[in-house]
């Protein structure tokens, strides 16, 4: 080693901070190499609460889950926030809805989190929307028509039955990544399917008034839901997807009521109530705030309440 | 179904047309047909019309058929249990396949986006702008924005995953006569254990400010210590390796350390082996409820310089030049709070972020008469040189609806202790406090495009206040991979 290099190390590590820097470091790769006896459960990183929930009740005790955002966040503008990076680092699984849902801070958190399990293509990341058949999946990739996603709209959690399908993989992919308790994951399955059956006959009874009821977006939030339901789209207040709509375009919508008048109006929790409430005074038709995801509404505690809640909101707007 | 039938019926007609038409021609061709032709021709022709309509009449009983079995298949459906109709509903859901759409080879290319950025300036007529009492970055060249209409830069990123162990990226800054590789680097993605390795041309992870590139910042300009520490790019940047390492904590820790080649201000290109510069730092984060987070760091960067050159001036007033050979030592403190409702930025945020610098260098200061001017050391005199300084700035910048913010920063430096050892007889010892107050506005249409005013009182050059406005756009084209924190 030359004399500058030397006088370089030499030096730097004469300083006080550099030891202390050296024997931190130290600690904490003794720590992280060799961690104390890990806990059983496996360690799940949902990025929004619906996934969080679903691997809950499908994973039970055997899984320790952490939600990445709460309800009233927009998944699409999350920063990729230190805390969230701290928690991909120990985390066994992400469940990501994808579809580019998460595409502004979910690759960030994920490659600085320097967690070889959970990098996409491994068993550790675990994509919703890989198994659910998307709606609007564009034909045309521009901008110009603003925040489009290219595998399609990804809010597919609006439609309860896409729950089978999804949590059917999700059950498979943590048998696979926690083979021991394989059983217990189908078992956690097999009877949130079964709850949920009974609770989609029930909401598809309870919604039945709703089936062809016109009704105004404010974002493109819910085709899902308004597949599920038959619910009919007649406007969507934000003419271009993730571009706030502008006065011009809102006095549009008003006056397109005349010739197919909308029956109410519904946004997502987590979205400025402002744009669906000018159009609901002027147009004289309710705003109806839908929770979108678990915690959005205080009434939506978890997924079952989740629809409840939709259902029960949406009818009320009908009375209104 | 019902759409198929008119098809079938048209074929059928179509089919029957432009058979006697092809039988016909040739007749008319051979010369006059014969009646007893024409006769068998229509018997045939009336044999073909038959025969369709047999086969037409039969589709359509089979559609009625199949239609009316639907039909009761539906209403049988609809009378069942709706639960067995959640059932079916299910495994119809089920038996759509994933879309998985097999995309062709060049669903492979990187992910690419350009960035164009441009500013109208209005500021005063300096001939060689320099930072008083700091050693300037650019050497000779003062690399200071132009007056009036101006084209940053234009960066051409590209990024992909190489293979499921690592990860690639390229960032060209292009300009009228160069396109400069600003990063050039590969990072892992399969160590684990925390461990991320990244290595090439790479902006060092010290400070906070340092890894972001120039769209991404909250103001036209680089902070005032930013351009006294590393230069006009408001980055350090090297080509070497580094490697970091998040704990497993709850709370955010991340240690890293950097090695490389240290050619950038403050050191210079000293082909060698071994390692030119190396850098350590360590960043701790987390959030405070649902409304707040944030992120802290210090850093430390040792690099070394031969032959940094600068202009000086002597005590007679006459232009002399000096250049600087020894360690530079550089410390780094820096902070970054985020406050937005329910931690949904998207409406309204708010940013507060703060660095602290300090840099000590020693060496020596060989101070020449280059142009021949007769100044203090036409003889060439070798000095000591020894100096600490220091540096912050504070900026705090607020979203208060989705497409319009405000922000204020402030810059505030130290000339410190220079120590010219005996050069200090011969040469102009600069001591001042630099500063500068910035105020901005911006307005995004979109997360892709910006346009930004910013006003600035500069009192960054000792007796001069300059008062700079400028108009700043950004534009974001393609698939800009997502910013850090």
């Amino acid at each position: 080693m030359n004399r500058l290099s030397n006088r370089f190390f030499t030096s730097a590590f004469a300083s006080p901070l550099f030891r202390g820097a050296c024997a931190a470091v130290a600690a904490f790769l003794v720590l992280g190499l060799f961690p104390p006896p890990a806990a059983a459960a496996v360690e799940v990183f949902a990025t929004v609460p619906e996934w969080a929930a679903l691997a809950q009740e499908i994973g039970g005790d055997k899984v320790r889950v952490y939600s990445a955002t709460q309800g009233l966040q927009d998944p699409h503008r999350i920063d990729a926030k230190p805390s969230l990076i701290a928690r991909a680092r120990s985390a066994q699984l992400v469940v990501a809805t994808g579809a580019e849902l998460e595409v502004g801070w979910l690759p960030v958190v994920v490659r600085e989190s320097g967690n070889a399990r959970i990098q996409p293509g491994q068993p550790g990341y675990f994509e919703a929307a890989r198994y659910v058949a998307m709606l609007e999946v564009p034909a045309v990739l521009d901008r110009a028509h603003g925040d489009v996603h290219a595998g399609g709209n990804p809010h597919v959690q609006t439609d309860p039955r896409n729950l089978f399908r999804i949590g059917e993989a999700l059950a498979a992919r943590l048998a696979e990544l926690d083979p021991p308790n394989a059983a217990a994951y189908q078992a956690g399955y097999r009877d949130f399917a079964g709850r949920l059956r009974n609770a989609v006959a029930r909401w598809e009874k309870e919604a039945a008034p709703l089936r062809g009821v016109p009704i105004l977006v404010q974002h493109k939030a819910f085709p899902y839901l308004q597949n599920w339901l038959g619910l009919t789209e007649v406007g969507c207040l934000e003419a271009k997807p993730g571009v706030e709509p502008s006065s011009a375009q809102l006095a549009g919508i008003v006056a397109q009521q005349a010739a197919r008048p909308a029956k109410m109006v519904i946004r997502a929790a987590y979205q400025y109530d402002a744009p669906s409430r000018w159009i609901a005074e002027r147009a004289r038709i309710p705003a109806v705030t839908l929770p979108f995801t678990i915690g959005g509404t205080p009434e939506a505690k978890d997924l079952f309440w989740l629809y409840d809640d939709t259902v029960r909101r949406l009818l009320k707007g009908l009375q209104e | 179904m019902r759409t198929a039938v008119p098809t079938v019926r048209e074929l059928a007609f179509a089919a029957a047309l432009s058979v006697p038409l092809s039988i016909a021609s040739p007749a008319h061709a051979a010369g006059p047909a014969k009646d007893t032709d024409l006769a068998q021709i229509r018997a045939q022709l009336q044999q073909m019309k038959d025969a369709y309509e047999q086969r037409i009449a039969a589709l359509e009983q089979r559609l009625a058929q199949a239609e009316s079995t639907a039909g009761q298949a539906a209403r049988s459906a609809e009378a069942s249990a709706t639960q067995a109709q959640v059932a079916v509903q299910e495994a119809s859901l089920r038996a759509a396949p994933p879309a998985a759409p097999a995309g062709p080879a060049s669903g492979f290319n990187p992910e690419v986006s350009l960035i164009l950025q441009g500013q109208y300036k209005s500021m005063k007529d300096v001939p060689e702008r320099a930072i008083t009492g700091f050693w300037p970055a650019g050497g000779h060249d003062h690399g200071a924005d132009p007056r009036g209409f101006s084209l940053d830069h234009s960066e051409l990123v590209m990024a992909a995953n190489i293979d499921p162990w690592w990860r690639g990226q390229l960032m060209l800054g292009l300009q009228d006569d160069k396109a400069e590789v600003e990063e050039a680097w590969f990072q892992s993605l399969g160590i684990g254990h925390g461990i991320g390795l990244k290595a090439g041309r790479i902006r060092s992870g010290i400070g906070y400010l340092n890894e972001q590139h120039a769209h991404a910042w909250d103001f036209a300009d680089a902070p005032l210590i930013y351009k006294a520490m590393f230069g006009e790019h408001g980055s350090y940047a090297q080509d070497g390796v580094q490697l970091k390492w998040v704990a497993p904590t709850e709370t955010f820790v991340e240690l890293g350390a950097e090695l490389g080649r240290g050619a950038a201000f403050p050191g210079t290109d000293r082909n060698k082996n071994g390692s030119g510069s190396g850098a350590l730092f360590a960043h701790f984060g987390g959030d405070v409820g649902a409304n707040h987070s944030w992120r802290t760091g210090v850093s430390y960067l040792r690099t070394a310089a031969r032959e940094r050159e600068a202009h000086f001036t002597d005590v007679g007033g006459l232009e002399a030049q000096g250049a600087f050979a020894g360690n530079s030592r550089t410390w780094i403190a820096d902070f970054v709070w985020k406050w937005a409702p329910n931690g949904n930025p998207k409406y309204q945020n708010f940013k507060l972020q703060g660095e602290w610098f300090q840099r000590r260098e020693q060496g020596t200061l060989d101070c020449r008469d280059e142009d021949g001017v007769g100044n203090a050391c036409a003889a060439g005199v070798l000095s000591d040189y020894a100096s600490r300084q220091s540096g912050w700035y504070l900026q705090g910048v607020y979203q208060f609806t989705p497409n319009w913010r405000a922000g204020a920063r402030y810059d505030r430096l130290d000339s410190g202790r220079r120590d010219f050892g005996v050069n200090a007889a011969n040469l102009v010892v600069d001591s001042y406090r630099p500063s500068r107050a910035t105020l901005m506005a911006d307005y995004s249409w979109s997360e892709f495009s910006r346009l930004r005013l910013q006003f600035a009182r500069d009192r960054s050059m000792q007796g001069i206040t300059d008062n700079q406005v400028t108009l700043q756009y950004i534009m974001s084209l393609g698939a800009h991979g997502a910013h850090k924190f």
